[in-house]
């Protein structure tokens, strides 16, 4: 295309347009727009099924699009390439394969590296940089399969930290681990976010979004809100998003075999998640 | 035994076993660990209505035509896999067993076509079910060992890639490789590593050699080139051996005793591999039991002494098994081992009785207080 060479919107870090992504005919994502400055902690929360891996997917070009566009500092992808970095689903890969956590961290590097050339000292040392800033190089040569979901999720991050981004997009990284390691896992990422980098993360834990992310997009198929946590982190665009699957306790509002939220009854933390009645 | 080995046709059936072994040892590899072992089975069975629209094609048993046959069918049933994994709801399994039974039936159909026909040459065709290594002349050697170069050379210098296609293939799109043309790649040079092999293995085994080497190699290292190179060899050992074996017995086909050795390595291997066959494991699990026991006999010693308020109080055996219901004598003499229990004479009673050494009384009590402490 000839305007791909022209910036778009080059000064959001992510810029998304009309983007609808359908699978067997039915919308996964509908007329997404979305714009995610640089320099903040995002979190993409909503409902299972609501197409938040698919979003990552669709804007990394694993998933093709049938409408809209995507623009990272104003570029597409595949020009944005190089600032961009991944840390796909723990459970998306074979954990048996047969390899150390080293050389998993140093496949981060073979993108820039080109056609036929090795991976040399240089690159191990990188690697062994971001395993240390995991926390986990006292492990470079353990076998993967010998590592625990939460040091496999480490080893996922520092494969993404070795690429030296400026745009990382997580999908799920807190998910199956212990608290020690998520923690740890919100350390890293807001050491990143305070060095100016923007961080995307796919998360699923309604709790935890106000004191880890500054940036909140609320997505159900559409997008429902989005925008600095503090405005969007309403009781009415958390109803609005997870829809019938959701339950706002509030005092006076009996739900059968559930306790009411006693303390402040619009604050939105005593929302739970709930089977439909 | 020097006259056998420089039998000629024996020479040529080993070699081609052995460039055999190490092509689908190699290539094998990846497919395995792309959780595509039974590509191998469905290129192979949709090889056979390429051999007969070969035969058809030529009019005669030209090997090039029923081989270029081969290829081309077994591409297409490769597709198809393709294409009904992408394009419905079905997983990449089903795809698999849709195609394989598919071509499969197309080709015993021509397959009893052209023998109803009758006619020269056609008599041959049949041999493709299950190999027939006596037939291979050194003109098709130099075929194998070209198509086995050139597998190698791009395995080698496309290793990085490769391996990145393997393992999470996500990532690698992401990263900016071409993922579907690694793949379709790999999915092409192991359509050619079955055409290389269906003479001497047939149709219907060689997918055993595609995915046998590999499960094999998998079980003794942790490194994807150890493995890769590992699979060669035994692919290669299993090739040589078989052709070994059914060239000095008189009525054992060739292909099905090559597979027979592969099976027999792997086996071997899922048993004796050190951390993970089955006896290992089984020995570890035994281990750690043992360790249990060990802890959970020290520990009893251990609330008696306290009980009793005395650190070497002797406990009886008879007390110690009541309490565990089961003899610990085993654990006990475990434990004597380590310094860490002794055994005492309790007078009058002239039953055996054990008490904590020093060393076994801290370390009781060290575990009591941490009792779920990690390794």
């Amino acid at each position: 295309m000839a305007d791909d060479a022209a910036l778009h919107e080059p000064d959001l870090a992510l810029h998304v347009e009309d983007l609808t992504v359908s699978y067997h005919g039915a919308p996964v994502l509908w007329d997404i727009d979305l714009d995610i400055p640089q320099g903040v902690m995002a979190a993409i929360v909503g409902p299972n099924g609501a197409g938040k891996s698919t979003l990552i997917k669709s804007v990394l070009g694993l998933v093709r699009p049938i409408a809209g566009h995507v623009r990272l500092f104003g570029l597409p992808y595949r020009n944005a390439r190089r600032r961009v970095g991944y840390v796909p689903q723990r459970s998306s890969v074979d954990w048996d394969f047969p390899t150390t956590a080293l050389d998993v961290v140093t496949m981060g590097l073979y993108g820039r590296l080109g056609w036929f050339r090795r991976p040399g000292r240089r690159e191990r040392e990188a690697a062994m940089a971001a395993l240390g800033e995991v926390g986990m190089q006292d492990y470079a040569d353990r076998q993967i399969s010998q590592l625990s979901g939460g040091q496999q999720q480490r080893v996922f991050i520092a494969r993404a930290l070795v690429q030296d981004a400026d745009l990382y997009f997580l999908d799920e990284p807190m998910a199956g681990v212990d608290a020690t390691t998520e923690r740890a896992i919100v350390a890293i990422l807001r050491r990143l976010r305070d060095r100016g980098r923007t961080v995307v993360v796919v998360h699923h834990d309604l709790q935890t979004v106000r004191s880890y992310f500054d940036w909140l997009v609320l997505l159900n198929v559409r997008i429902v809100a989005q925008g600095p946590v503090a405005e969007t982190y309403t009781a009415a665009n958390l109803r609005q998003t997870y829809g019938g699957q959701i339950a706002l306790l509030e005092p006076g509002d009996p739900v059968p075999g559930a306790r009411p939220a006693e303390p402040a009854p619009t604050d939105p933390r005593h929302l739970e998640t709930m089977p439909r009645p | 035994m020097l006259a056998f080995l420089q039998d000629y046709t024996i020479q040529t059936v080993a070699m081609g076993a052995a460039l055999l072994g190490t092509i689908s040892g190699v290539l094998g590899c990846f497919a395995v660990l792309r959780r595509q072992s039974l590509l191998g089975d469905t290129l192979s069975h949709a090889a056979l209505p390429g051999i007969c629209l070969g035969f058809l094609w030529a009019g005669a048993r030209e090997l090039e035509a029923l081989l270029a046959g081969a290829f081309l069918t077994g591409a297409a049933a490769a597709l198809l896999v393709l294409l009904i994994a992408a394009r419905s709801r079905l997983k990449t399994d089903a795809a698999l067993g849709i195609a394989l039974s598919v071509f499969f039936a197309i080709g015993v159909v021509l397959l009893t076509r052209i023998q109803a026909g009758g006619g020269g040459g056609q008599a041959g065709l049949s041999t493709f079910l299950f190999g027939q290594a006596a037939a291979m002349l050194r003109a098709d050697l130099w075929v194998m060992a070209a198509v086995t170069a050139v597998a190698i050379l791009i395995v080698v210098l496309l290793w990085k890639e490769v391996k990145l296609v393997t393992f999470d293939p996500g990532f690698a799109t992401a990263a900016g490789l071409p993922v579907v043309a690694l793949e379709i790649a790999l999915t092409v040079m192991i359509a050619l590593a079955i055409v290389v092999g269906l003479q001497l293995v047939g149709v219907v085994l060689m997918t055993a050699m595609i995915v046998a080497p590999p499960v094999a190699a998998r079980q003794w290292t942790r490194r994807l080139e150890t493995m890769v190179l590992l699979s060669a060899g035994f692919g290669v050992a299993a090739g040589v051996t078989g052709a070994m074996i059914s060239a000095t017995a008189r009525g054992l086909s060739t292909g099905p005793v090559i597979v027979l050795a592969i099976s027999a390595i792997v086996l071997v291997s899922l048993l004796i591999a050190p951390g993970r066959g089955l006896i290992w494991t089984g020995l570890a699990a035994l281990a750690e039991r043992r360790r249990l026991r060990g802890r959970q006999v020290l520990l009893t010693l251990y609330r008696l002494a306290e009980e009793h308020r005395d650190p070497a109080y002797p406990a009886e055996k008879g007390t110690l098994d009541a309490y565990h219901r089961a003899a610990t004598g085993p654990a006990l003499a475990r434990l004597e081992a380590e310094g860490l229990v002794r055994s005492v004479s309790h007078h009058p009673e002239p039953t055996p009785h054990w008490e904590l050494t020093p060393e076994g009384h801290a370390r009781a009590e060290d575990l009591a207080g941490r009792p779920e402490r990690a390794k």
